[in-house]
């Protein structure tokens, strides 16, 4: 079973073709994102997921192909500007800036230009009512809270720019069982608000889970699209695609 | 004979010429500061050893030359100097650094040398190889046990505290020092947190490039003002940066303390010129045993 992508699709990824150095990485991957959907993105290790991700975020430069934003090429755009267009990104590592205080962290994405403070007081009342405990330690630095509490900071500090879309690169990645379902809260959470994810993942029941269509990749390209509700664990698909 | 009490027995008894060098050696440590904390800056958020920054300190040095001359006013010539000197330290970096972001860094260290010899060479060219002077804005003195101190030199240490404490805020506070901490931590990510990191990298060779201008107008009247100028302070200012920690701010200003009081004492018993080999001493040693700086947290 096949799913449609969105007509009128927020960022749509058009054959491209992404190297590092001379290893040919993504060999002409195509998907599309809709307003306000969540896309799961499967695949095993070393498949070019992560990439995908930063091809799309300008943090690497695809050789050949486009990535659209909203209708408008946007493939040469520095990162900068696709941050302040709407894209928000969430490695898988995390990187929050160690040395930052939280509350510093929240301020790299939450400082723009043409930003109210009143505006920026609901932003940060609202993230914190979501992650309180970024409120308790927001003077700690970023380096010393646990590998769960960085993860909130990382996908606190991209709600800051108030995205349209948050690319989200293994979320859950070896983080506690009660971590992994307050992060499952956040997706759902960012998603009533409007807000687009493309989610990849390693976690294929949550992804299924959280996700309204799926990826699946295989060697650089994508092999498989389907409605997240029409498949499950056990499908031949997901086994041969994902399975061990 | 007891070691200890005869090594208080000779402070004790030279406590004037400790007194002294201790000031002098705060003085050249602040001016040192000044223009090691641009240094580190730099370095720290581009990996970029700026071979420059002798030459942004002389150029500053010159301006202010030219402008007191035509304004006769020192402060004038000091806000004068630190703008036009960041203005051109962005343009050099916008023509001459930013194309080699994330190259080799030899390509710009060797990028950086030309500049600093066109810069030479262009003051040797305009201004010619007699050393000028720039007057200090006032002449008071106090008495120091049995010499006559400039008070200048009080307020050039004073002076460059307060520049550095300006840093320090401006860095800790503002939205654009917390741009400059998380595109030093990690440029990637502070790009994709949409931070214009380009124009951060060239803000903060402004502010290194400005701040040794800076410190060229403040020391300019201590020392003559000529063409190579730059080559001895930008030595020492390399030396400071390593021994406190390549990019660490705090580590550059401690060291350039540390290095300038450990030579003024060691110019207590030997020629200035031989004192100087001390800070070499701290930096093959800091090398040595700890190569990522005396004023850094052990790294883990």
């Amino acid at each position: 079973m096949s799913a449609q992508p969105p007509a009128q699709p927020l960022v749509a990824v058009d054959d491209i073709h992404t190297f590092y150095g001379k290893s040919h990485i993504l060999h002409g991957v195509s998907l599309a994102v809709g307003k306000g959907e969540v896309v799961g993105l499967l695949g095993r290790n070393g498949v070019g997921k992560s990439t995908t991700l930063k091809t799309i975020m300008g943090l690497v430069q695809p050789s050949q192909g486009q990535v659209r934003f909203e209708g408008k090429a946007v493939t040469s755009l520095p990162a900068h500007k696709l941050a302040r267009l709407g894209i928000a990104y969430v490695p898988e590592d995390r990187r929050i800036f160690k040395l930052l205080t939280v509350m510093e962290n929240l301020r790299t994405g939450l400082d723009r230009y043409g930003v109210s403070e009143a505006r920026k007081q609901a932003l940060l009342g609202k993230v914190f009512e979501y992650f309180p405990v970024l409120a308790e330690r927001r003077n700690q630095a970023g380096g010393t809270l646990s590998g769960g509490e960085q993860q909130m900071l990382a996908i606190a500090r991209a709600m800051m720019l108030e995205p349209k879309i948050v690319l989200l690169d293994e979320p859950t990645e070896g983080l506690m069982p009660r971590m992994v379902s307050q992060i499952k809260q956040i997706i759902a959470v960012l998603n009533r608000e409007g807000v687009a994810i493309l989610l990849v993942e390693q976690n294929v029941p949550l992804t299924l889970e959280a996700s309204q269509r799926v990826y699946i990749m295989e060697k650089g390209v994508v092999r498989h699209h389907a409605v997240a509700s029409e498949l499950n664990v056990n499908d031949a698909v997901i086994q041969q695609y994902l399975g061990v | 004979m007891d070691y200890l009490s005869l090594v208080w027995d000779w402070m004790v008894s030279h406590r004037d010429i400790i007194v002294i060098q201790t000031i002098n050696g705060v003085v050249t440590g602040m001016i040192l500061a000044l223009i090691a904390s641009g240094l580190t800056l730099i370095f720290g958020i581009m990996d970029v050893v700026n071979f420059a920054h002798g030459e942004l300190f002389m150029l500053g040095a010159y301006v202010g030359v030219v402008v007191l001359a035509t304004s006769g006013s020192f402060w004038l010539a000091l806000v004068l100097s630190t703008l036009v000197v960041a203005l051109l330290g962005a343009a050099l970096q916008i023509t001459t650094l930013r194309p080699l972001l994330g190259r080799d860094p030899l390509t710009t260290i060797l990028a950086t040398f030309g500049i600093s010899l066109v810069l030479q060479n262009y003051a040797l060219w305009q201004f010619g190889p007699v050393p000028r002077k720039i007057q200090e804005p006032f002449t008071g003195q106090f008495e120091l046990f049995y010499l006559v101190y400039p008070w200048y030199r009080i307020v050039i240490a004073l002076l460059s505290a307060g520049i550095i404490g300006g840093l320090y805020l401006f860095l800790k506070y503002g939205t654009y020092g917390i741009w400059i901490r998380a595109t030093t931590q990690d440029r990637v990510m502070a790009q994709a947190m949409g931070i214009p990191v380009p124009w951060v990298h060239t803000a903060v060779f402004a502010i290194g490039a400005g701040m040794a201008a800076a410190s060229g107008v403040l020391f300019g009247p201590l020392i003559g003002v000529n063409h190579a100028m730059g080559l001895d302070w930008v030595l020492k200012a390399f030396i400071v940066v390593v021994v406190g920690g390549m990019g660490n701010l705090g580590g550059s200003i401690a060291a350039s303390i540390f290095v300038s009081l450990l030579e003024a004492y060691a110019a207590i018993f030997v020629s200035p010129a031989q004192a100087i080999i001390v800070s070499f001493v701290a930096l093959i040693l800091t090398l040595l045993f700890r190569p990522t700086g005396l004023f850094v947290p052990t790294p883990k």
